[in-house]
């Protein structure tokens, strides 16, 4: 039996036999909580493809496919490698899984490779905390769900915590010999196909579109959001241009062929100031069809569509069955899934340190398929969960599950994978106290 | 004959890949063995750090991206 292939299948079987063995029929039959848990999922399943869906995930989706494409990953790893100075292969380690870690199935094996090939334990662990947190979808999403300050929260409490984290496996395993594999010459030179600067405006219009698109209505209704708020179409509509004059100037899609759709776009937002949604999708559409319809030579443009698409077909599934599950047990905030609100609240509610720490073990433990864990905590917030509770589990569910401790085990050993979990588990829970004693 | 190997963990990605390291293999009709690598250690023995990789007679030539037919059969030939 090779427990470490079938330690998942196990974990799946004895979970769902636990939950049918103690499956409470009789108190459900009676309550209404069955039929109120479908109309929570399907409510919620709506409000996610009403607000989410179009002006969030889909410039999302493009904005990682050019990530995976047009920014060299090879660029970023000399920072990580054997040769790389520690001070700052720390610092490249906690951020890069911004760009490095777009899907969370990278995340393992540049961990492997920083841990044996490259710069060493330190700064693979702290790798292997910040990626799954702070790569560019799950920021966003974060951001958009559950408010800025989680969102902006979860990416510094990543990043600060991993170099902590990092410095003291480093430091507990200092004495430790490791023997490297010898076998570096793996990266080969990245080709420069176009200047820093170039990618940087690129990359700086994409967001644009997205961060003004999603722009919300600020509670109160003056000052400079609510200038932003109303101009916020005028804006986002700036930044298209921007992109649209990028990809013309330095990514060789034709002058024609642009007009061909930026003409469609601007026409429809004109006629229907009412439904920006429409030439959103447009526009949407008409930059796919340049990506996938033209014949530039080295491809690039096609292979962005294509990873573009690789990550909406990967994620939109998952995140289609999390919320409705999120929906279903939790409900939306203020309404009752099957999991009455009081029993999260009396179990992660307020801001102490038994809620915090329950809220950073479970996490840790539980898998959570890319994204879901913002739906899910969306619903256990609305249940009564302290702001403080959700940031741990924030942070220590993504970076870890039963089923990827398994593999770092089989990467560093039991003894290593256990001081990270626990580290993991101890730094979760002080990230969560802090920030529920500033915003909870 | 040549020894194709398709280095990843097992995402979807790899899958691809064999198949369109096979798919390469029949463009130019040349016989290969296609064997996938699954196992974290031995996919670093090869230097690879983003998967899916692919590497023809033991030697790692590309990394981190999804080659096309097309360009597996550019490599398999240039390994000839």
């Amino acid at each position: 039996m090779d427990w470490k292939r079938e330690g998942k299948s196990l974990a799946i079987i004895v979970t769902v036999f636990a939950a049918c063995y103690f499956l409470p029929v009789d108190w459900l039959q009676q309550t209404e909580r069955i039929e109120n848990a479908l109309w929570e999922a399907l409510h919620l399943a709506r409000w996610y493809a009403r607000e989410h869906v179009l002006l969030c995930l889909v410039p999302a989706f493009f904005i990682a496919g050019a990530v995976g494409v047009f920014v060299s990953q090879t660029a970023v790893m000399k920072y990580l490698g054997p040769k790389a100075n520690k001070v700052l292969a720390y610092g490249v380690a906690s951020v890069s899984g911004s760009i490095l870690a777009v899907c969370s199935c990278t995340i393992l094996p540049l961990f492997a490779g920083i841990y044996r090939m490259g710069a060493g334990l330190g700064p693979a662990t702290a790798f292997l905390y910040s990626g799954p947190a702070i790569n560019i979808l799950a920021i966003v999403l974060t951001a958009a769900v559950l408010g800025p300050e989680m969102g902006i929260a979860r990416a510094i409490g990543a990043v600060s915590f991993s170099i902590v984290i990092g410095l003291l496996m480093h430091l507990f395993f200092r004495r430790e010999e490791l023997e490297k594999v010898e076998a570096a010459a793996g990266m080969p030179e990245p080709e420069v196909t176009r200047p820093l600067w170039q990618n940087a405006l690129f990359f700086a219009s994409m967001v644009g579109i997205l961060v003004f698109a999603n722009w919300g209505r600020p509670a109160e209704p003056a000052g400079l959001w609510q200038a932003i708020y109303d101009a916020k179409w005028m804006i986002t509509s700036l930044f298209s241009l921007a992109l649209a004059a990028i990809l013309v100037a330095w990514f060789k899609v034709g002058m024609g062929r642009m007009l061909m759709v930026a003409v469609p776009t601007a026409v429809l937002a004109l006629l229907l100031p009412e439904y920006p949604q429409v030439s959103f999708v447009a526009a949407a559409i008409g930059l796919s069809l340049l990506l996938t319809t033209g014949n530039d030579e080295d491809g690039e443009l096609e292979e962005w569509f294509d990873t573009t698409w690789d990550f909406a077909k990967k994620i939109l599934p998952l995140l289609f069955y999390g919320v409705l599950i999120a929906g279903a047990l939790l409900g939306r905030p203020d309404h009752q899934g099957l999991i009455p609100s009081g029993w999260v609240a009396g179990l992660v509610g307020g801001n102490s340190l038994g809620a915090n720490l329950f809220a950073s073990v479970v996490g840790a433990f539980m898998y959570f398929a890319t994204l879901t864990e913002v739906p899910i905590l969306q619903g256990l917030l609305g249940a009564g969960m302290g702001k403080g509770p959700a940031l741990a589990l924030l942070l220590a569910g993504p970076a870890l599950s039963l089923p990827n401790m398994l593999v770092i085990r089989s990467v560093m050993g039991t003894k290593k994978t256990v001081v990270f979990v626990l580290l993991v588990v101890v730094m979760a829970t002080l990230s969560g106290l802090i920030y529920g004693a500033f915003f909870g | 004959m040549k020894k194709i190997q398709i280095l990843g963990t097992g995402c979807a990605k790899c899958g691809d890949l064999a198949d369109n390291a096979q798919q390469a293999a029949d463009q130019l009709g040349e016989e290969v063995t296609i064997e996938k690598v699954t196992d974290l250690k031995d996919i670093m023995q090869f230097g690879c750090m983003t998967t899916p990789g692919l590497a023809i007679d033991g030697n790692l030539v590309s990394q981190g991206r999804l080659l096309k037919p097309d360009q597996i059969a550019k490599l398999l030939r240039a390994a000839s």
